[in-house]
């Protein structure tokens, strides 16, 4: 291989960011207040929810992990319920018809909130696709979760039991 | 490359050597994501993806590869064949 | 301080691959494992930094086509199936089958031998392993035909970078041939070697652009046995030499201009050390129709300008090595094809299962390769044709 191929290749290897991103919403902050409308028609509001442990879950129709982990959510939400727990699963496709037609089929029974204008997605500086925020009863973050991979349901489950607990 | 941009040469391994180095020593000097993950709803489209069809890739880099001299850099992995 | 430690550390196990590729002259012919487990290393401590994006497995998918080539006497008909499934969410796993059942009277059968049918057949089977933000594919294939025998074997490792906008991938290939005659059996052999980077960089929220490099390293019997090149007019038995390096260059833009359309445009840089050079120019629109109609048309210019430095129509000296091979010519190709695709049963993420249909036509007219039956320039028309099915699940 030549110096040229060399460079390049150092040159790229090279600018791979080795920093996390710069979360305006991180772990021990207030979480930011938005008002939704959510598929069934009426505006939720966050701040209605202090005093239950809230996931704040923002999916799409196009993104695979997403629908992978909403099963799992499902069965969270199932599980804590009537422990006062709740799911907030902000959906930020621009047709929220495709939403609608997933969250039927994925037997979504947590409040399916639509942000197609992405101002909550920007308030919470998103940095990967899903991401879970987990707040407690007090309205503050205690964890965020960017992505999906296996077994991160278990840390969910883990992670809510303990808010719960407080 | 080198015999056919010889005036590039030195240039390009000087610019290259350039950004190396700064990424290397500055390390985040790097600009934000200007598309985040939210908006990349229409790159998810099958429309903007790079290769639909595999099999129907393969079929058609290996018609061209078979008749002309010219080979790489199309994205499609295929097998040798004694097409010549 | 960890991550730029872990960094560090990466970028110079990198700098130590390349050294060793470097090491060898003339298009690094045999890469060494070391150099491979270098490069795989310095991927492996960057792995470990950044934080954690899921990259998506391959979707699972079940294709089967059938293919057409028809042009300049050869026609090209066959059966295409692949399989790929994936395995709790870690491995996926694919299986593929390929036919080419070929009927050949081109020019140079024509002219030179007689027309012949054989068939070709090829398995490949690939794996395909996700980890963090890296997606590592391995792969094998083995092409038999009565008189060569093709093994392929690719590992391919793409790594997301900067929040998922830009991809990069390494790829490396070694193919180890059998060379025959259906007369003599096999022979000889011949060994490929192919290195390959690429880039994937988003744009806007509309547009993305990619841009790849390869370099193919060919070692052993490079010729046709069953090719003569002309010398004063008399048929002698080609001579072609027994290494080649290549090297190409592509650049490609993709982008949805309105909702429901995008268009593509590629070009690719060809040079190798046969003075061949060759310049291919893509251009692509894609766009829905109605419910579940995709419709894609497409044009590729290829023109190959410098045709290879022993080519010669009909040599009017005696050179170490000569060939009449009318790849290595110089030469235009032009084509415009369109694809159709209906999505015919569809289930949002559960399954989808889709009906296409290609056709292309193209021209190719050579400028230092006569055809000896006319003794004018030699030129053909081709079609090429597919028809595959696709499910999605």
């Amino acid at each position: 291989m030549t110096t040229i191929a060399r460079l390049l290749f150092t040159a790229l290897l090279a600018a791979l960011p080795a920093f996390g991103a710069n979360a305006v919403v991180t772990a021990s902050t207030s979480a930011p207040d938005f008002t939704l409308p959510s598929l069934g028609g009426e505006n939720v509001r966050l701040q209605e929810q202090r005093g239950r442990v809230v996931m704040i879950n923002f999916w799409a129709s196009w993104c695979g992990p997403c629908r992978e982990e909403m099963p799992h959510l499902s069965r969270l939400y199932e599980k804590y319920r009537a422990s006062g727990f709740t799911v907030l699963a902000i959906n930020i496709d621009e047709d929220p018809l495709k939403a609608a037609r997933l969250a039927q089929q994925l037997g979504m029974r947590f409040p399916v909130l639509l942000d197609t204008g992405k101002q909550v997605s920007r308030t919470y500086d998103l940095s990967a696709m899903p991401s879970t925020v987990l707040v407690d009863r007090e309205g503050r973050v205690r964890h965020v979760h960017r992505g999906y991979r296996d077994g991160y349901a278990e840390t969910y489950d883990r992670q809510i039991r303990d808010l719960l607990r407080e | 490359m080198r015999r056919h941009f010889p005036f590039l040469w030195p240039a390009l391994r000087g610019a290259l050597a350039g950004i190396a180095m700064t990424a290397a020593l500055g390390g985040c000097a790097m600009p934000e994501p200007w598309v985040k993950p939210y908006e990349r709803e229409r790159l998810a489209d099958p429309l903007m993806k790079i290769q639909r069809d595999a099999l129907s890739a393969k079929h058609l880099e290996h018609v061209r590869e078979v008749r002309e001299g010219a080979r790489g850099a199309t994205g499609v992995q295929g097998g040798g064949c004694g097409c010549n | 301080m960890a991550a730029i430690e872990r960094l560090r550390r990466a970028v110079w196990r990198v700098q130590r691959a390349l050294r060793a590729l470097g090491q060898r002259r003339g298009g690094a012919r045999a890469l060494p494992f070391a150099a491979t487990a270098h490069v795989l290393g310095a991927l492996g401590g960057l792995l470990g930094a950044g934080q954690a994006q899921a990259v998506d497995l391959p979707e699972d998918r079940a294709e089967l086509m059938y293919h057409l080539y028809d042009g300049g006497g050869v026609r090209a008909v066959g059966p295409a199936v692949l399989v790929r499934k994936s395995l709790l969410n870690k491995v996926s796993l694919s299986a593929l089958y390929y036919a080419d059942i070929v009927s050949n009277a081109s020019i140079d059968v024509v002219t030179t031998a007689s027309p012949y049918r054989e068939t070709r057949n090829e398995f490949g089977v690939a794996a395909d392993y996700a980890v963090r933000d890296a997606l590592i594919t391995l792969s094998a294939a083995r092409s038999t035909e009565p008189d060569y025998i093709a093994n392929t074997y690719n590992l391919d490792v793409t790594q997301e970078v900067f929040a998922g906008m830009t991809s990069v991938s390494l790829g490396f290939t070694y193919g180890s041939d059998e060379v025959g005659r259906k007369d003599l059996g096999f022979f000889d052999s011949a060994k490929h070697w192919r290195y390959r980077l690429g880039l994937t960089q988003i744009l806007t929220p509309r547009w993305l652009a990619t841009a790849n490099f390869e370099v193919v390293s060919d070692d052993g019997y490079l010729g046709n046995p069953y090719r003569v090149a002309l010398v004063f007019g008399a048929a002698v038995p080609e001579r072609v030499p027994s290494t080649r390096s290549s090297r190409a260059l592509r650049f490609r833009v993709i982008g949805e201009v309105v909702p429901g359309m995008s268009v593509r445009g590629a070009y690719r840089y060809f040079w190798d050390n046969w003075d061949i050079t060759a310049h291919t120019f893509d251009l692509g629109v894609s766009r829905r129709f109605g419910e579940g109609w995709l419709v894609d048309a497409y044009a590729r210019a290829y023109r190959q300008t410098d045709s290879a430095l022993f080519f010669s129509d009909n040599a009017t000296a005696e050179t170490l090595y000569v060939s009449r091979n009318r790849q290595l010519s110089k030469f235009d190709s032009n084509a415009i094809g369109t694809q159709a695709t209906w999505t015919w049963l569809r289930v949002p993420g559960r399954y989808e299962v889709r009906l296409s249909g290609l056709l292309e036509y193209g021209k190719t007219s050579f400028s230092n390769f006569t055809d000896l039956r006319t003794g004018r320039p030699y030129s053909f028309n081709a079609t090429v044709a597919q028809v595959f099915v696709s499910a999605d699940f």
